[in-house]
C-alpha cells in the first residue's frame, strides 16, 4: 500500500456528498438572497465582494452568518467573464497562445505551455530537446514569481502589510528576467506551438545564477517573518481544513491537495517535458489548514531553485523551435534570398497552418494545480473547441466546505490560500 | 530548405485518419484512442453506470467536465456503434493509483439536450455542470443547484453553441463622425 493509499483509508468526504438544507453550500440565487427570511432572526446573508481588497479581483461569496459564524457560503464568480473559450475558436493556432496567456495572468507561461502540448500532440511533432529545457526552465521561473506573488497578497490578507513589500520586490526580480528573455513581464506568448518564440538572449545564464543566489537568503526572510511567528500561527494554524477524501471528491489539485498529506504532482506522476530527468521533492503538508498550504507555496520556492540549477547544467545546444515547415515560418535570411519563402511567411501568419482533426486532452502542474487544454480540430487552422481546465476554477469549489462553521475573520485567510486567480476563474 | 520543399508543404494535404479499431470494448462500452488517448463511448442512458464503475475501478478524480457543439463539423472518430449527435458532452477521469486518464464523449441530441448529472460520485462536477449548462444549454438531471455561474442569472442563449454568434458592440470614440 503506497502512501498516498493509506491516507486514503482514514479519511472520510461524507461532508462533500451532503444536499439540501445542512450542506455547506448556499444554493440561492440572487433574486432568492433578497427574498430570504430566515427563520431564526439571528441569521442573515451578508455579501462579501466582488470589490474586497481581500478577494484577490472580483470573487463574490454569499455568506449565511449566525454572529460572527459561517453557516453556509456559495462563491459567485463570473465578473470577469470575457469569452475566452468563445475567442479561442477565431483565433488560428499561432495567435491561440496570446488568448491562453491572458487567463492565469500571474502564471501566464503554464497556458501557453498546456496549449502548445496539446496543439503538438494533435500535429504529432516532436519539439527540439533545447526548446524543452527552455520550456521546464521559464515554467519554475514562473512557479517562483507566482508563488512569491502569493506570499506577498497572503500577507496583506491576513495583515502583514509587510510581506506585501518584500514579496513584491522578489518577483519583480524574477519578472525582469521574464522580461529580458520574452520582451514582456507578463502575457508573454513566449512557449508556441512548435517551440518557443526566440532564443535566449545574451546574458541569460548570469542573470538566472543572480536570482538564484540572491533568493534563499530573502527566502530565510520569510522564515524569520512567518514561518515561527505565534501571531502567524495564530491566524492560520487549524483554519480552513480539509482532508485527501474530500480533495479528491471535489476534485481539487496543486497545493491545496498536496497540504492534506497526499502527494500528487504531475510534474513527477506523469512526467511531460524532462521533469523525469531533474530531482526536486514533492512536498506535502499534515494537517490540511492554512498553513500547511502557506508552509508549501514558500518551501516548493526553494525546490523549484533546485530543478532550475539542475535545467542550468543540462541546457543543451541546439534549435529552440522545431524546423518543420508545416509549423514554422522560414528564417528571416530566406526571406530576402528566396520568393517562395516569402510567401509560405506570409501564407503562415495570414491563414496559420493547419492542424490534423482529432481532439485530445493535456494537463500540466501549474502553481494552482492541474491546468489542463482540450483541444478538438477540425482538421482546418483554428481549434474547432479550444477548453482550458482551469485549477482555479475547480479549487474555488472547496471554499463553502472550509468556511463552514468557521469565523468570518477566517475567510479571508481561507481565501487567501486557496490562491484563485480570477482570470482563470472567469476565462 | 530548398524552394520545393516549400511548395511541397503547402500543398500536402493533413492526413486525418486516426483509424478507430472496431469492436474494442472496456467497461462494456465502445473505446476509441485518439493521439494514444483513450476514449470511451458510453450511450446518454447508461452512462452513469460506467461511471459507477469506473468510481469504482480507482479513478476517483473527474478532473474535468466540458462539452462540444458539432453543428458545422458532424464527421468526427466515433466508433460506428455510436450514432453521432450535435452535443458531445466531454467527461475527463483521474486514477491516481494507476496513474491513468480516461476520457467519457457522450452525445447528446439537440432536441433533448439533457443528461444525467455525475454529482453523486464526483461532488467536484458541481461547478464545471454548472458552466456547461451556463455555455451549452445542456441541462443535467439531478444537479443540486443547476443556475448560471459565469453570466448573468438573466442572459438569453449559450453562447459557446456554434449557432451563437460572436457579434460586436459599436465602440464610440471622440474622434468618430456622428459622435455626441
Amino acid at each position: 500500500m503506497t502512501q498516498n493509499e493509506a491516507i486514503l483509508e482514514n479519511g472520510a468526504a461524507e461532508r462533500v456528498f451532503r444536499r439540501g438544507d445542512d450542506s455547506a453550500i448556499l444554493r440561492m440565487s440572487e433574486s432568492e438572497i433578497h427574498a430570504y427570511k430566515p427563520l431564526d432572526d439571528r441569521r442573515m446573508v451578508v455579501n462579501m465582494g466582488p470589490q474586497h481588497p481581500s478577494t484577490h479581483g472580483v470573487l463574490r461569496l454569499s455568506l449565511e452568518m449566525e454572529g460572527e459564524t459561517v453557516i453556509r457560503s456559495k462563491p459567485i464568480i463570473g465578473y470577469l467573464h470575457t469569452g475566452m473559450e468563445k475567442t479561442g475558436e477565431q483565433l488560428s493556432y499561432l495567435q491561440g497562445a496570446t488568448n491562453v496567456t491572458r487567463m492565469d495572468y500571474s502564471s501566464p507561461l503554464f497556458s501557453e505551455l498546456a496549449f502548445s502540448l496539446a496543439t503538438e500532440e494533435l500535429l504529432e511533432i516532436e519539439v527540439p530537446e533545447r526548446a524543452k529545457w527552455i520550456r521546464m526552465l521559464m515554467c519554475e521561473l514562473n512557479r517562483m514569481s507566482s508563488h512569491l506573488l502569493f506570499q506577498a497578497t497572503n500577507g496583506m490578507d491576513i495583515g502583514a502589510v509587510g510581506a506585501m513589500i518584500y514579496g513584491w520586490r522578489e518577483r519583480e526580480e524574477v519578472l525582469r528576467l521574464l522580461e529580458k528573455i520574452t520582451g514582456l513581464r507578463m502575457n508573454h506568448n513566449y512557449i508556441r506551438p512548435g517551440g518557443v518564440a526566440a532564443d535566449l538572449p545574451d546574458g541569460w545564464r548570469d542573470d538566472t545564477l543572480r536570482i538564484l543566489s540572491n533568493l534563499p537568503e530573502r527566502l530565510d526572510d520569510f522564515d524569520g517573518l512567518f514561518t515561527g511567528q505565534p501571531i502567524w500561527h495564530e491566524r492560520l494554524q487549524g483554519v480552513g481544513v480539509i482532508n485527501s477524501e474530500e480533495c479528491l471528491a471535489l476534485g481539487i489539485t496543486g497545493p491545496l491537495l498536496r497540504s492534506t498529506g497526499y502527494a500528487w504532482d504531475l510534474r513527477k506522476d506523469i512526467p511531460y517535458l524532462h521533469y523525469d530527468q531533474v530531482e526536486f521533492d514533492v512536498l506535502v503538508g499534515t494537517y490540511g489548514d492554512c498553513f500547511d498550504r502557506f508552509a508549501i507555496r514558500l518551501n516548493e520556492i526553494r525546490e523549484s531553485i533546485r530543478i532550475v540549477y539542475q535545467i542550468l547544467e543540462k541546457m543543451p545546444d541546439g534549435d529552440y523551435r522545431i524546423q518543420d515547415k508545416k509549423v514554422t515560418p522560414p528564417p528571416r535570411t530566406r526571406i530576402d534570398e528566396s520568393m517562395e519563402a516569402l510567401i509560405h511567411h506570409f501564407k503562415i501568419f495570414t491563414e496559420g497552418f493547419k492542424v490534423p482533426a482529432g481532439e485530445v486532452y493535456v494537463a500540466v502542474e501549474s502553481p494552482r494545480g492541474e491546468l489542463g487544454c482540450y483541444i478538438v480540430s477540425d482538421g482546418g487552422p483554428k481549434p474547432y473547441r479550444m477548453h482550458i481546465r482551469g485549477p482555479s476554477f475547480t479549487n474555488l469549489q472547496v471554499l463553502p466546505h472550509m468556511l463552514q462553521n468557521a469565523l468570518v475573520a477566517d475567510a479571508v485567510a481561507v481565501i487567501s490560500t486557496v490562491d484563485p486567480i480570477m482570470g482563470e476563474v472567469d476565462r | 530548405m530548398t524552394e520545393e520543399d516549400h511548395q511541397d508543404s503547402l500543398s500536402t494535404e493533413t492526413e486525418t485518419s486516426s483509424a478507430v479499431p472496431d469492436g474494442e470494448i472496456m467497461y462494456e462500452v465502445p473505446v476509441s484512442r485518439s493521439r494514444g488517448q483513450t476514449v470511451l463511448h458510453p450511450n446518454r442512458d447508461q452512462y452513469v453506470e460506467t461511471i459507477e464503475k469506473l468510481s469504482q475501478d480507482g479513478f476517483k478524480v473527474c478532473i474535468d467536465v466540458t462539452a462540444v457543439d458539432y453543428l458545422e463539423n458532424p464527421e468526427r472518430d466515433i466508433p460506428c456503434s455510436i450514432s453521432p449527435e450535435r452535443f458531445e458532452v466531454v467527461i475527463n477521469l483521474l486514477s491516481h493509483s494507476k496513474k491513468e486518464r480516461l476520457r467519457l464523449r457522450i452525445q447528446v441530441p439537440e432536441s433533448d439536450p439533457v443528461i444525467d448529472s455525475i454529482f453523486d460520485y464526483y461532488p467536484g462536477s458541481e461547478a464545471l455542470e454548472r458552466e456547461v449548462y451556463d455555455l451549452f444549454g445542456i441541462k443535467f438531471e439531478g444537479h443540486p443547484d443547476l443556475t448560471r455561474i459565469l453570466l448573468p442569472e438573466n442572459w438569453h442563449g449559450h453562447p459557446l453553441r456554434k449557432d451563437y454568434d460572436v457579434g460586436s458592440i459599436p465602440v464610440q470614440f471622440k474622434e468618430a463622425p456622428g459622435a455626441g
